[in-house]
């Protein structure tokens, strides 16, 4: 990232001999001081526990190990072929893939356009962005209680509607099919952050652009082509890169609406809402498969690399950073 | 300058951030609201369309809230007959239950309350130590450092989840076996809040921005004077980057009250829950699948309970959430 490079490194001499210099000043003491509680932490609860999730990913670690009874057997890579041989495994990736595809680029473009409605609305404008940014500061929970009723096949004020306009709406919720359109839009309606990066990035467009380009006879449509997505292309990648991952660690909405304890739909429908990250919560926690669990989590990690590497790559072609070479 | 002499801090520092320079939409508040001119109307009322889609689930939700059961879902927006849910006389099962008898609500409110307050307040101060000492001192293995710090915000949360688990049943274990100590460890809400004393990568690398744009020269003039370190961070360095600690603090409280996951690993006595997994308890006992008789108008309620607090978070502190959102788009 970018700011790394911002970090300024402190003049004096080079080297190793700097760097041990540095452990005889008293203001390196007292910088780790102010740094020891983020150091602790990142021990105790991150680098330790991947160390030990990368090793129980190749044990069995279970319920019987917990409880004590029986010792813990290394399995070798049993968990990984599980990921292959499991059949849910692949279901669910499909399901979080599918969910992913539908929410992330719907979610930009609602929120672009609302960004751009908004810039133009002027004076007003801070009282519309006030209302579209309502949805964002709703609880996952409530979001997930209200894809139950308002989306309701035969109740729900979603088909009311729909019923006005002449259309026969689906049943939402229990449709294996619209269940994962139903969770997106449902976050589509919550596209407030995102529309506000947006018209961040929006404001930040010089004005003097779109008049070089007016002056050029340049239509509306190539100024927003040309001149907007090019300037704003920065912001447009950062809200995809958040997006994704927020999409791929997908859970409290559709585990309010389709999953818990002591619900009777707990068999077919619900499969079509069974995400990754639902799956590995239940592995690990309602099952007590720790072993497995710990596999599916670094195979979730190496997915995400995956995806924000490929999504950098691709960056590299589309996205136009002011002051830089390209 | 002496440690307590801010009276005349410069608009500068604010405006090195961000804030100050922004238009009014992006700064908060709703600004004057002129009269429209005839341009502004087809904008004005397509607007006001949109509106509509955005607002009216909660104007369903606390109708809906207010409706006598059975008739929770006739999606009339004004409640033909107005009943009050909350709170109410204790009856049997077939009878329509009021929201505060079927569980430990006022508790569930309260848990979420305190754990989000105390988990906001903790993790704003220690991320804000962490954050200083990346800004101001130089120090050896300073940029690897903060390349970690950097590298952990892609981690996700899943690789650490069961190991920290597992930490905790070993710690709720040892503090069983040693009844003098204080039981700490899964099943109590110690692991929701007690990270947060440790900082977060986010919030960090947000305030170091904050920090950075401190003029040096405050520090070196405090130092002159003799002041201490801590006295310098804590009398200069975080009066002055008030804001960002704010936005923090409202993203962490917000964190919190949307959590569901954590309070589902370790919570299980019910009068621990929070309100997230209090609304889900509901939703599970009196949903039609849960087996229930219907009363809806229970799950209505507890979910108009959940939202609200955050409708008044909001209200409170918009300015710095809007604020804090759209400068984090900045940083790429």
């Amino acid at each position: 990232m970018a700011s790394v490079q911002a970090v300024k490194t402190a003049p004096g001499p080079p080297g190793a001999r700097r760097w041990l210099s540095g452990f005889r000043e008293r203001e390196t003491w007292v910088a780790y001081a102010f740094l020891f509680p983020w150091i602790f932490g990142f021990l105790v609860l991150t680098l330790g526990p991947m160390l030990f999730s990368l090793y129980y990913s190749f044990t069995d670690y279970g319920i019987q190990q917990i409880a004590g009874v029986e010792q813990t057997h290394t399995v070798g890579l049993e968990n990984y072929r599980q990921l292959l041989d499991d059949p849910k495994i692949a279901l669910t990736l499909k399901n979080t893939f599918i969910y992913t595809v539908m929410m992330v680029p719907g979610t930009i473009v609602v929120a672009l356009g609302l960004a751009l409605l908004l810039k133009r609305a002027g004076r007003f404008a801070g009282f519309f962005r006030t209302i579209f940014y309502l949805p964002q500061i709703t609880p996952p929970v409530a979001v997930g209680v209200l894809v139950l009723y308002l989306f309701n096949g035969q109740i729900g004020i979603v088909n009311k509607g729909l019923s006005l306009i002449g259309i026969q709406g689906p049943y939402w919720t229990a449709d294996p099919s619209w269940i994962k359109p139903t969770l997106a839009i449902m976050d589509v309606w919550a596209c407030g952050g995102t529309m506000v990066i947006l018209l961040a990035a929006l404001y930040g467009v010089p004005q003097h652009l779109y008049e070089a380009a007016a002056m050029d006879g340049a239509s509306a449509w190539r100024r927003f082509k040309d001149v907007t997505l090019p300037m704003i292309s920065p912001a447009l990648f950062f809200c995809f890169i958040i997006l994704t991952i927020a999409a791929l660690n997908s859970f409290a909405q559709a585990y309010t609406a389709f999953f818990g304890t002591g619900s009777a739909g707990a068999g077919q429908g619900n499969e079509a809402a069974l995400f990754y990250a639902i799956y590995l919560f239940q592995q690990a926690f309602r099952y007590f498969d720790m072993g497995f669990a710990s596999a599916m989590a670094w195979l979730l990690f190496a997915i995400t690399m995956v995806v924000t590497l490929v999504n950098v790559l691709v960056s590299r072609r589309f996205v136009f950073y002011q002051g830089s070479a390209r | 300058m002496t440690a307590g002499g801010q009276e005349n801090q410069p608009p500068a520092i604010a405006a090195g951030a961000g804030p100050r320079g922004l238009p009014q939409v992006l700064r908060g508040g709703w600004g004057r609201m002129p009269q429209p001119s005839a341009k502004d109307i087809p904008f004005i009322a397509l607007l006001l369309g949109l509106s509509v889609l955005f607002i009216y689930p909660f104007l369903w939700l606390i109708s809906a809230s207010f409706k006598p059961r059975g008739q929770t879902f006739d999606n009339a927006l004004i409640p033909h007959d107005w009943h009050w849910n909350y709170t109410g006389p204790k009856h049997p099962s077939p009878d329509p239950q009021y929201l505060f008898n079927v569980g430990p609500v006022g508790d569930w409110m309260w848990n979420s309350i305190w754990i989000s307050l105390l988990g906001g307040i903790l993790v704003t101060f220690s991320s804000a130590m962490v954050a200083f000492a990346f800004a101001y001192f130089r120090f050896p293995l300073r940029n690897l450092l903060f390349a970690i710090l950097l590298g952990t915000l892609m981690l996700p949360p899943q690789v650490t989840m069961i190991p920290v688990y597992l930490l905790w049943n070993h710690i709720g274990k040892f503090t069983i076996e040693h009844s003098w100590l204080p039981h700490i460890g899964t099943g109590t809400q110690y692991p929701l809040w007690v990270p947060n004393l440790f900082g977060s990568a986010f919030y960090i690398f947000l305030q170091r921005q904050f920090f950075m744009g401190i003029p040096r020269d405050y520090f070196e003039a405090a130092r002159m004077d003799g002041d201490s370190y801590w006295t310098m961070f804590w009398r200069i360095a975080v009066p002055l980057a008030k804001p960002a600690l704010i936005v923090t603090f409202i993203f962490e409280v917000q964190a919190k009250w949307f959590d569901l996951l954590n309070p589902l690993i370790y919570l299980r006595d019910e009068v621990t829950f929070t309100a997230p997994l209090g609304l889900k308890t509901l939703v599970d006992r009196f949903n039609a699948t849960g087996g229930g008789v219907g009363d809806f108008q229970v799950i209505m309620a507890g979910t108009v309970l959940i939202v609200l607090p955050m409708l008044l978070l909001f209200a409170l502190f918009q300015k710095y959430f809007i604020q804090g959102i759209s400068t984090q788009g900045r940083k790429g």
